[in-house]
């Protein structure tokens, strides 16, 4: 691995994100404005709204850079740019981190501006702490785009890697304890709800907005850390300089 | 004779459940400008996949710049330009050399390059804006800036004008001059006669691997394409 190229990386995959002003749009404006539209939803009850709302950062930066990523990588894989690469001095580690840095500052930016909008005018609150929501969103846009490599191993076309989307994300978004605590769901949902890694961010959030810091938050964000790495790792592995 | 800069032994690789090349063996030469020709098909970007080491191959040994094919240590000395051009579409042509600049750290190249492929006044466009024949350019000038020892170019003139054809096969030359080895593969025969060396591939076979003029003095032909159907009816007699 080399810093420099690491950091020629990330450049390159940002000027990527900022020559196409209109994704950039989306990613802020999208969460932003579900947000406002969740808390009109819940006009009557505070405090649903605030442990939704409080999930969504969770799951915003995640659908966001599973999608961003897994389209990203399919189209260095196909335009012929990934196998160019490899011919460098590039390694795979300046490729994947180079992503994730440039991706953790589009997730700064859109959990900012989503952050501003519904701690600073929809009144959610966070009483743990921005920290840990900052912190868990980060995890989970990073979780997302480990996973957005992954899959787009596994996609020829753009439309497969999108098809990807609601493969991988629908399941967990009903098991993470959003829709119904995973205390009351039945054993075998509790246990794939044990196994997949958003139940962590999500219930990492719900935390922070009780106000607890306790061993079992910790342990959340450690969770989805080692879940990055692990799908980074897989992820890793779907690129080869050798192919056939 | 010193070293070649490249020595393919014995090659054989499938691609899927497809033999592409067939115990293929050839050298080329350091300094000069080698011409891969053959129809397409032939197995010519498989040969050339399997010189910059991203070709998985079943046996032989394919030997560059002294190293086995895919060493670390050759990375900074390949410049290797795909057949479709393979530079950021969503990125502006300065930005794309700046990118495979700090790759290879050749920074301080980046005008001088873009000149050399007529591209200079183009630097600030992005790539999709440009027509095919400049987006090749792109590419090709993205194998230039680390001023590599070894290029591999895949059909780097294809829809290029006849005046910018001529240009880039003079700035080929001139880079050989300087030392450079260049391997460039093509399906227009026209382009043969521009090369040093020439390396005839159909079918995964090898049909000649020699100069132009020897070539043209065993087959008794002036025109090259004539003496690559000789070439191809003499081997099939034989076999």
């Amino acid at each position: 691995m080399n810093l420099a190229i690491t950091a020629a990386t990330a450049w390159r995959v940002l000027r990527q994100l900022r020559n196409d002003p209109r994704t950039v749009a989306m990613l802020v404006v999208v969460p932003s404005a579900l947000m406002i539209l969740l808390r009109y939803v819940y006009d009557g009850s505070p405090r649903t709204f605030d442990s939704i709302g409080l999930s969504l950062l969770g799951i915003f930066p995640f659908v966001a850079m599973f999608l961003v990523t897994s389209v990203a990588m399919l189209r260095e894989r196909t335009s012929g740019t990934l196998e160019r690469l490899f011919t460098t001095r590039l390694a795979k580690l300046d490729l994947l981190i180079g992503y994730a840095l440039a991706f953790a500052v589009a997730t700064v930016v859109q959990i900012g501006v989503v952050s501003l909008i519904s701690f600073g005018w929809l009144g959610l609150s966070a009483p743990a702490g921005l920290g840990w929501v900052l912190a868990l969103a980060l995890a989970s846009a990073l979780l997302g785009m480990a996973m957005g490599l992954l899959v787009s191993a596994f996609a020829r076309t753009e439309f497969q890697a999108v098809q990807f989307l609601p493969a991988v994300v629908l399941p967990q978004f009903l098991l993470c304890g959003l829709l119904t605590p995973r205390s009351q769901m039945v054993d075998v949902l509790r246990w794939l709800s044990n196994v997949l890694p958003m139940s962590y961010a999500v219930e990492g959030l719900t935390r922070v907005g009780q106000g607890t810091v306790d061993a079992v938050l910790i342990r959340d964000v450690l969770v989805v850390v080692a879940c990055i790495v692990a799908a980074l790792a897989l992820g890793a592995a779907t690129l080869r300089r050798r192919t056939a | 004779m010193t070293d070649p800069a490249i020595a393919v032994e014995d090659l054989v690789v499938y691609r899927g459940k497809r033999q592409v090349l067939f115990d293929l063996s050839c050298a080329v030469p350091a300094g000069q400008v080698t011409g891969l020709l053959g129809p397409s098909g032939g197995g010519k970007t498989t040969l050339l996949r399997s010189i910059v080491g991203v070709q998985e191959v079943r046996s032989g040994t394919v030997t560059v710049l002294g190293l086995p094919a895919g060493d670390r240590a050759l990375r900074t000395r390949i410049g290797y330009v795909t057949q479709a051009p393979s530079v950021y579409a969503d990125l502006s042509v300065r930005d794309n050399l700046r990118y495979f600049a700090a790759l290879t750290s050749g920074a301080d190249r980046i005008q001088e390059v873009l000149a050399s492929v007529e591209l200079a006044d183009r630097a600030g466009d992005r790539v999709d804006q440009l027509s095919g024949g400049q987006r090749a350019r792109v590419s090709l000038a993205c194998a230039l800036v680390g001023s590599p020892p070894l290029l591999v170019l895949d059909e780097p003139t294809v829809g290029l004008d006849p005046v910018l054809r001529r240009d880039l096969w003079n700035l080929f030359h001139d880079l050989a001059r300087a030392g450079s080895t260049i391997l460039i593969s093509s399906h227009v025969m026209d382009e043969a006669a521009r090369c040093d060396r020439l390396l005839l591939l159909r079918e995964g076979r090898l049909y000649a691997d020699d100069t132009p003029a020897a070539i043209r003095a065993r087959t008794g032909t002036e025109d090259l394409e004539e003496a690559f159907l000789r070439l191809v009816s003499h081997a099939e007699e034989v076999r």
